[in-house]
């Protein structure tokens, strides 16, 4: 009898190949990732930080800045005939390369090692900073991008410290004005191409290139194709230094001094994922937020740029009443109040409510109960449709189409019907909610001229605002919590970045008030998070959701077959290795 | 002038007397698509000898044409300007009606290139003071001559070597500039 066993323990690189992954040795330590997984990948997947420019995983890797050099190391090859020599532990000798390589265009192979320090690693990384900072100006101090710099931060991280350059520096144009939106400073440019790449591969805009590559590289466009794509402002985030600026937000604050809040887009059905940058009661900027199943990184300018019309000179900060033609301001209670009492002197069948898509969800299961409480089956929700635009914007304009739906029925339809009430007299007061009913909802004056009472809530003094007998004022996007459906069916949440304007409220608490102030009801509902049990116990599609469920990337509450185009083409490219996805 | 502009811009100098203003002539159309059959995979690979046809018939590459050779390869015209000012034999304003490209590398610049340069000059009359990094050309008053220094032209072996157009010559003594210049008479 022999004492070899029988049976041989599988070697790691085997039990590894059986589930489609490769070992990598990062500093030593041994983990297994996925065939193909870029190097720069698995370092991250170790939560080894590898310092980058060029690199995107949502664009293609140039491998130009040279920042992610690694050190990197494979077993020996076995003279001719040899077989390769396993250690104890089941690997194979690494066999170290004297040169780095760039960790963002090399992908994994079985029995990798991987050095992200070491002394070639950080003298490679000095080196490569010193280069990066020939040509850079040092005036940090007056850079808009300071405080969200990568140059500045791997400056500090890997630099050497000085400079040893005595030569003269490159003069490049700088303050050009290169698209209505972005101001392009060349000097602070280092040449990574993020922008150019997400021209070409993602805006499908491919105005930006190189000029002049050599020594005098600058990033420029033709002067007849300005940067001037609804997708360019990303181009700003995707800059890793100060080189690209926004025109509306350069100087205007410190980033250090604001406050991030988590949000989404409420300007079209996509609900891009955002985050909402604010000081006191102030939206600065609004910048995408990375969630591969919504926006990937990016959202169109138009949406990017709607928070301005949300702290405008015409928002409403009080409740009015409009006395002798005249609308007056008047404390809430008086509003509420007045609102109950009016709305009972008309019959239920005669009382309408003009919901909108653009309400959240706690605000339609409201208003649904509104309409409950005053008995009324006339709630009309308006549809808001425009062009597509084969990438992030849906032809539904109205963010919460889906939680429409789900929480008032199809209700689209009913608002011919309201129009025809109003104008033979069956419909004689209107309970207006988010919505314009002149330019949003195409009502005219004539078809006003039956209605007796119109209460609104809005947050813009709209012509609405005006035609009302009583004004309720809302909370922006910003200014409060809620969730919306967007066209995929996903749920996303909205979070409260500021305090309403003056003495506007939350939306759901306007309308709790009213329900409460025509029932004579004592108050159930406190939180916004008694709104939403309420919506999990009351709808099936909701059961057992609650905002902490949501999270801050959302959760797929239906499925309705929609894709978003810009989402379909990038995972086409992730699933062809021309990205990383 | 706006920065974007220069990307394209063509400084007015007086050789353009001998150049006349791009013009999509059938000539240069039958031309540009011949060469484009030569790229059945993309166009895109056809924008150097595009921009060579134009540049041997109109002596620079201006914005008219910039644009028209994106627009025969359905290219962003930003492309055609990353070609064009990445390569130094590319021109983009006029330059006199001969040209001379003196090499400064190494073995000529040892052998006297500069000193040959210097006497072109002075018996063209060229101001060679306004030379710069994006002005690489300067024109006689007459629009006659023009010069620019080039990289190797390899012939170490004679240098100093002078490209005259498309004529090279080798073994030009500074001395024998006069003579040089001699051969190009308008």
């Amino acid at each position: 009898m022999s004492d070899t066993p029988t049976t041989t323990k599988l070697l790691p690189k085997d039990e590894a190949a059986e589930k489609g992954l490769v070992n990598v040795q990062i500093d030593g330590n041994w983990i297994q990732v996925p065939r193909g997984t870029r190097m720069i990948e698995a370092c991250k997947i170790a939560e080894k930080e590898v310092p980058h420019y060029c690199y995107h995983p949502k664009l293609t890797s140039p491998g130009n800045c040279r920042m992610c050099l690694v050190q990197m190391g494979m077993p020996p090859r076995p003279a001719p005939g040899a077989d390769p020599v396993f250690g104890d532990d089941g690997y194979q000798e690494i066999g170290w390369m004297p040169r780095p390589v760039i960790a963002c265009a090399n992908t994994v192979a079985e029995n990798m090692g991987i050095k992200t320090s070491g002394d070639l690693v950080e003298k490679t990384r000095e080196g490569v900073m010193e280069f990066l900072l020939i040509n850079h100006p040092l005036d940090c101090p007056i850079c808009d991008q300071a405080g969200e710099c990568s140059l500045q931060e791997f400056s500090v991280e890997h630099g050497r410290g000085q400079s040893r350059f005595v030569e003269d520096k490159i003069k490049k144009p700088k303050n050009v004005d290169i698209g209505p939106r972005i101001n392009l400073d060349d000097e602070r440019c280092i040449m990574c191409s993020r922008c150019i790449r997400f021209m070409d591969e993602v805006a499908d805009d491919a105005v930006l290139g190189f000029s002049e590559r050599g020594t005098h590289t600058t990033v420029t466009c033709h002067p007849d194709r300005r940067l001037d794509s609804n997708y360019g402002m990303n181009t700003i985030d995707l800059c890793p230094v100060g080189a690209l600026t926004s025109k509306d937000f350069r100087f205007q604050m410190r980033v250090w001094f604001l406050k991030e809040t988590k949000s989404i887009d409420v300007n079209c059905g996509t609900g891009c994922n955002t985050t909402v940058w604010t000081r006191g009661n102030q939206v600065y900027r609004v910048t995408p937020r990375r969630n591969d199943d919504v926006n990937s990184e990016w959202m169109p300018d138009s949406h990017r740029l709607a928070f301005h019309e949300v702290q405008g000179e015409n928002r409403l900060t009080d409740p009015m009443i409009k006395v002798d033609g005249k609308h007056e301001i008047t404390d809430w209670n008086t509003a509420i109040n007045s609102a109950a009492d009016a709305l009972k002197e008309f019959e239920s069948s005669e009382v309408a409510i003009i919901a909108s898509a653009r309400q959240t969800n706690e605000e339609l299961f409201l208003t649904q109960g509104l309409a409950d409480t005053i008995g009324t089956e006339n709630v009309a929700t308006v549809e808001r449709t425009g062009e597509p635009d084969g990438k992030l914007i849906s032809a539904d304009r109205n963010p919460n189409t889906n939680g429409a739906k789900l929480l008032l029925g199809d209700s689209t339809a009913k608002l011919a019907t309201i129009k025809d009430g109003l104008n033979d007299g069956s419909i004689k007061a209107l309970i207006v909610l988010n919505e314009d009913l002149f330019e949003e909802a195409n009502f005219s004056h004539d078809d006003l001229a039956g209605a007796e009472l119109i209460i609104s809530s809005h947050i813009i003094a709209n012509k609405t605002a005006h035609a009302s007998d009583i004004v309720l004022p809302g909370a922006s996007f910003a200014e409060k919590r809620g969730s919306m459906v967007n066209v995929t069916g996903r749920l996303q949440r909205l979070n409260q970045a500021i305090q309403p304007s003056g003495n506007s409220k939350e939306d759901w608490e306007i309308i709790r008030d009213l329900i409460l102030a025509i029932n004579g009801e004592s108050n159930d509902m406190y939180m916004i998070e008694d709104v939403v049990k309420m919506i999990a116990e009351n709808v099936t599609e909701f059961n057992g959701l609650t905002f902490s469920k949501i999270g801050d990337q959302g959760t797929q509450l239906i499925e309705t077959g929609v894709e978003i185009p810009l989402l379909t083409k990038e995972r086409e490219r992730a699933a062809a290795g021309i990205i990383v996805g | 002038m706006n920065t974007l502009e220069n990307n394209v811009a063509s400084p007015t100098t007086p050789g353009e007397q001998h150049f006349p203003p791009f013009v999509a002539s059938d000539d240069i159309v039958a031309l540009a698509d011949e060469r484009i059959t030569h790229y059945p995979e993309s166009k895109l690979s056809a924008v150097l000898p595009l921009i060579h046809i134009v540049q041997h018939k109109h002596g620079f590459v201006s914005k008219e044409a910039i644009t028209w050779i994106a627009e025969k390869l359905e290219i962003e015209p930003m492309k055609v300007v990353s070609v064009v000012t990445f390569y130094p034999g590319f021109r983009q304003s006029a330059p006199g009606k001969f040209h001379y490209r003196v090499c400064r590398t190494l073995s000529c610049a040892m052998a006297g290139s500069y000193e040959l340069m210097d006497q072109i000059c002075e018996i063209t009359n060229i101001d060679r003071s306004q030379l710069s990094h994006h002005h690489p050309i300067v024109v006689s008053p007459c629009g006659n001559y023009s010069v620019e220094f080039a990289e190797c032209l390899a012939s170490c072996g004679t240098a100093p070597v002078c490209l005259v157009n498309d004529d090279f010559h080798e073994n030009i003594k500074p001395e024998n500039a006069q003579d040089l210049i001699n051969k190009y008479q308008p």
